[in-house]
């Protein structure tokens, strides 16, 4: 432990915009900063891919500004254990990698809510988040057409990106009705000025694509994969024949990390405090996992969790109306896009609720609790260890479904077991 | 209120098998416990029903109950995933061939399936074992199961209304008149309570010398064939005498969905519930001696959980020294899930006066103040 790249004052978990901002907060105060990400580029799941061509706009205000710091970073380093107080436990190309930290940031974002409904394990359904994933990645989506179902302004986002990509969308189906998005939409010129232009941007883009609010999916018709969609509104009930749905029912804070570490977490999401301290003294938590929402708010908390890690409690504290501000933009967000009863119940007894271990809604249904469910159901014990049926279980019956048992993601054996990281030989 | 003829504190299970072996008897019962069905020790559980034979009591407790659940076979669900996929003990060198060759005989005299695999037969039974064992003895009639669900099955399999379940009760004490006291004060009473509570069985009778001996385990993505069989080492003979407390020993275990469950660790007086990662990875190295391509395939969890240990590594089953209306049955450390139906069973017999097929005097509660002494 005493090679100087496996010890740092402060350690920042995850290099998306809350990361980035608290690493670049960190380093200028002086601290020696390390921050590292599970995947090759920084930037997180919103500026995937803009490093590699140069970046623009926020996303390269924020990268130039962590390169004009000492910070370190470290690429395809994906933390899974924590095996001794002060210390993680890596995978990374070279192997894995303990890192010592004196002030840990956990900025790790979130990951899509699945809902479960009947047919959506067919090919051809996909979330919003994972078809982006792949269009970014160059996917082509010619001709294919598409309807896009779910809640939320990242639907216009996604479809504006799968158009790009020369898909046919067909249709934007937004579950929250007229009246509530009127009304979210009267106050966001108070709450977030800038997303008015962005939304009248996306509104550009996508000319002539039919948005309905007031309306959802409720299941996915096919024989071996998708070739339509049922849909339903106040009025009526319909088939859309489509290629591709793409759903978004929105993002869960992910808090296997702050768990693992014994962080207190509320409503599902982690607490902290306004200098974004945990339950945990010396753990930082910024971003998604303290609640949704979005680019913004991930900014400013990670600004605030990187200057008080680095004890620039006044620093810090000048961004409080900032934070008061985007978390109020949140809670609007929370209110305008809950999910209605109808879309979270939409399982039928027999739907899959959990793929690996196959399963069914009316298996579930006996048990009281996520743990007597889990343990005779295997629900949430297969490959996924519940990332994705956690989440349904949690918005269909209030189940708590959360884990701290290591490791945070699956990870090699050689990984967990060596005893000297760094110097994994050929002849172990 | 008169509950009951029965009261089990404990759904894990030991305290399942005891309920349904009463209830299939005809008597009435009702289970309690603060966690659901099989959410203790139970739960964090291998699941490997092995013949053991430290001791020839451990040898009559495992063999027996071994044929107790080959009865059952037929009749277990499937989620219950019993799999009769047998034993494979492996010998790395001419001293543990010789404890082979032991147990082979031991078993045979006994009337059990035995058979010994010289190098070659070893590598075509496990090929992705190291290359250069000595050898190994294959006990074909061994089997792995999912113990959660063995113990809910046990709760079901009994006549209508005869078990009733309380979920989410914690029990406060065990009321010498029979029946227990309930965290709210509510008493049930009962002709005989039995204290099933495994590793908080001596919360509720005190004295008892049941201490927590903890064991990890990793479980595996899916790897379907990469072993097929139970694969344990016998090199546990020299490790298990060792002056250090803390050992571990290579055992795998192969499940019906392809994951695989690696172990195994025990630890005395550690009291936190967590995985260790020193011990952890001591485990995962000794495993990796073994199955050298091991580091390659990817873990999917650890965990923890605590066995029930005894001085002599018997359990206990039948009335507590003290008090006839109290029964135990509890202290089964690493065998529990082996011999759950065996102990029901015996308890049953003895509650009901009916002869047994194997001797219960080596489990008798009443030993324990001899042993007591004995271990100090
Ligand atoms: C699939 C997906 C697509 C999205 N698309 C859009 C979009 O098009 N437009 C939009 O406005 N918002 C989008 N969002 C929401 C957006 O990501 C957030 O609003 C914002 O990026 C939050 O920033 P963050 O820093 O909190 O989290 P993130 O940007 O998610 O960053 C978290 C980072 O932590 C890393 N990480 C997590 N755990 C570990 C670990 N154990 N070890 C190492 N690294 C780890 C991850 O690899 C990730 O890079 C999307 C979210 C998801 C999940
Ligand atoms: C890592 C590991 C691997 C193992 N592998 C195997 C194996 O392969 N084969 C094998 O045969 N055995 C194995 N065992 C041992 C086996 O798991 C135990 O012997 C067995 O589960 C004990 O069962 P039990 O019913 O006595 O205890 P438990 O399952 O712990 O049940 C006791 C129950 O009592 C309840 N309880 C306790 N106190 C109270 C109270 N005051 N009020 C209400 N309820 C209470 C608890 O909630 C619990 O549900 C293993 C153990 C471990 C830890």
């Amino acid at each position: 432990m005493s090679d100087a790249n496996s010890r740092f004052e402060v350690v920042v978990v995850g290099a998306g915009p809350a990361g980035l901002a608290a690493a670049a907060a960190a380093a200028e105060s002086g601290r020696r900063t390390l921050v590292l990400d599970a995947t090759p580029w920084l930037g997180g799941q919103i500026w995937r891919g803009r490093e590699a061509k140069g970046g623009s706009g926020s996303a390269k205000r924020w990268l130039a500004r962590l390169q004009a710091t000492d910070a370190v970073v470290a690429r395809q380093t994906t933390v899974v254990a924590a095996p001794r107080p002060g210390v993680l436990l890596a995978e990374s190309p070279e192997g894995p990698r303990e890192i010592g930290w004196e002030t840990l940031i956990l900025t790790i974002g979130a990951r899509e809510l699945f809902l479960p409904f009947p047919g959506w394990t067919l090919p051809g359904v996909v979330g919003i988040g994972g078809l982006q994933v792949l269009v970014k990645g160059g996917w082509p989506l010619d001709g294919k057409r598409i309807v896009i179902a779910g809640s939320g302004p990242l639907l216009f986002a996604a479809g504006a990106e799968y158009r790009a990509a020369g898909a046919d969308v067909v249709l934007i189906a937004e579950q929250t009705d007229l009246g509530k998005l009127a009304r979210f939409g009267l106050s966001l010129p108070r709450l977030a000025p800038r997303k008015i232009t962005q939304a009248a941007q996306y509104q550009a883009s996508l000319l002539g694509v039919p948005y309905r609010p007031g309306c959802w999916a409720v299941s996915a018709q096919g024989a071996d994969r998708l070739e339509g969609v049922t849909l339903r509104s106040s009025r009526r009930t319909w088939t859309e024949r489509c290629d591709v749905l793409a759903t978004g029912f929105g993002f869960l804070p992910n808090l296997e990390l702050p768990r693992l570490f014994g962080c207190r977490t509320a409503n599902g999401a982690a607490v902290v405090d306004d200098r974004q301290e945990s339950s945990q003294a010396g753990i930082f938590i910024a971003g998604e996992p303290t609640g949704i929402g979005g680019e913004g708010r991930a900014l400013v908390e990670g600004l605030i969790a990187g200057f008080s890690a680095a004890g620039r409690l006044e620093r810090a504290g000048r961004l409080e109306k900032k934070r008061r501000r985007a978390m109020a933009f949140s809670r609007a967000m929370d209110r305008a896009f809950a999910l209605r009863e109808e879309v979270r119940n939409l399982a039928s007894p027999e739907t899959l609720i959990c793929r690996c271990e196959d399963v069914a809604r009316r298996d579930l249904e006996k048990f009281g609790d996520w743990r007597a469910a889990k343990l005779h159901t295997r629900c949430g014990m297969g490959p996924c260890q519940g990332r994705i049926c956690g989440g349904a279980v949690e918005k269909l019956y209030g189940w708590d479904a959360a884990s701290n048992r290591p490791p945070v993601f699956p990870v090699q054996i050689g990984t967990l077991r060596d005893p000297e990281p760094g110097s994994r030989g050929a002849s172990k | 209120m008169y509950g009951c003829d029965v009261a089990v504190v404990g759904a894990g299970i030991v305290g399942a098998a005891c309920a349904s072996e009463c209830a299939r008897a005809g008597l009435s019962v009702i289970v309690f416990d603060r966690g659901p069905v099989g959410g203790g020790t139970t739960a964090a559980a291998m699941g490997h029903v092995v013949v053991m034979d430290d001791s020839e009591a451990q040898f009559a407790l495992t063999s027996y109950s071994r044929r107790l659940w080959r009865d059952l076979a037929a009749e277990l669900p499937a989620e219950v995933h019993y799999e009769a996929c047998g034993t494979l003990w492996v010998a790395a060198d001419e001293e543990e061939m010789a404890e082979a060759r032991r147990k082979e005989e031991f078993c045979r005299v006994r009337g059990l399936r035995a058979e010994i695999l010289d190098e070659a037969a070893l590598r075509e039974a496990e090929p992705n074992l190291r290359p250069g064992l000595r050898g190994g003895l294959l006990i074909p009639d061994d089997a792995v199961l999912y113990p959660p669900s063995a113990a809910m099955f046990f709760l079901g399999r009994a006549p209508q209304n005869k078990i009733e379940f309380r979920a989410g009760s914690e029990v406060r004490a065990l009321n010498p008149d029979g029946g227990v006291i309930l965290g709210d004060g509510t008493r049930i009473s009962a002709g005989l309570t039995v204290n099933a509570a495994g590793c908080g069985s001596p919360d509720l009778t005190a004295g008892l010398p049941v201490k927590k001996r903890k064991g990890h385990l990793v479980v595996t993505h899916r790897y379907p064939g990469h072993i097929r069989h139970q694969i344990v080492e016998l090199g546990y003979l020299k490790s298990a005498h060792s002056v250090s407390s803390d050992s571990v020993a290579f055992n795998v275990q192969p499940r019906a969905n392809g994951q695989m469950l690696i172990g195994s660790s025990r630890q005395y007086g550690a009291e936190h519930p967590g995985v260790e990662f020193g011990i952890l990875r001591r485990m995962l190295e000794r495993a990796a001696m073994y199955l050298p391509d091991l580091g390659r395939l990817v873990a999917i969890r650890s965990w923890a959980g605590f066995r029930p240990a005894t001085p002599d590594k018997l359990p206990f089953i039948g009335p507590s020294a003290g008090n006839q209306k109290i029964w135990l049955a509890t202290g089964h450390e690493g065998l529990g899930i082996t011999s759950s139906l065996a102990t029901g069973r015996l308890l049953a017999d003895m509650v009901l006066n009916r002869p047994s097929e194997i001797p219960v005097a080596p489990y008798s509660p009443a030993r324990s103040l001899l042993e007591g002494k004995a271990h100090g």
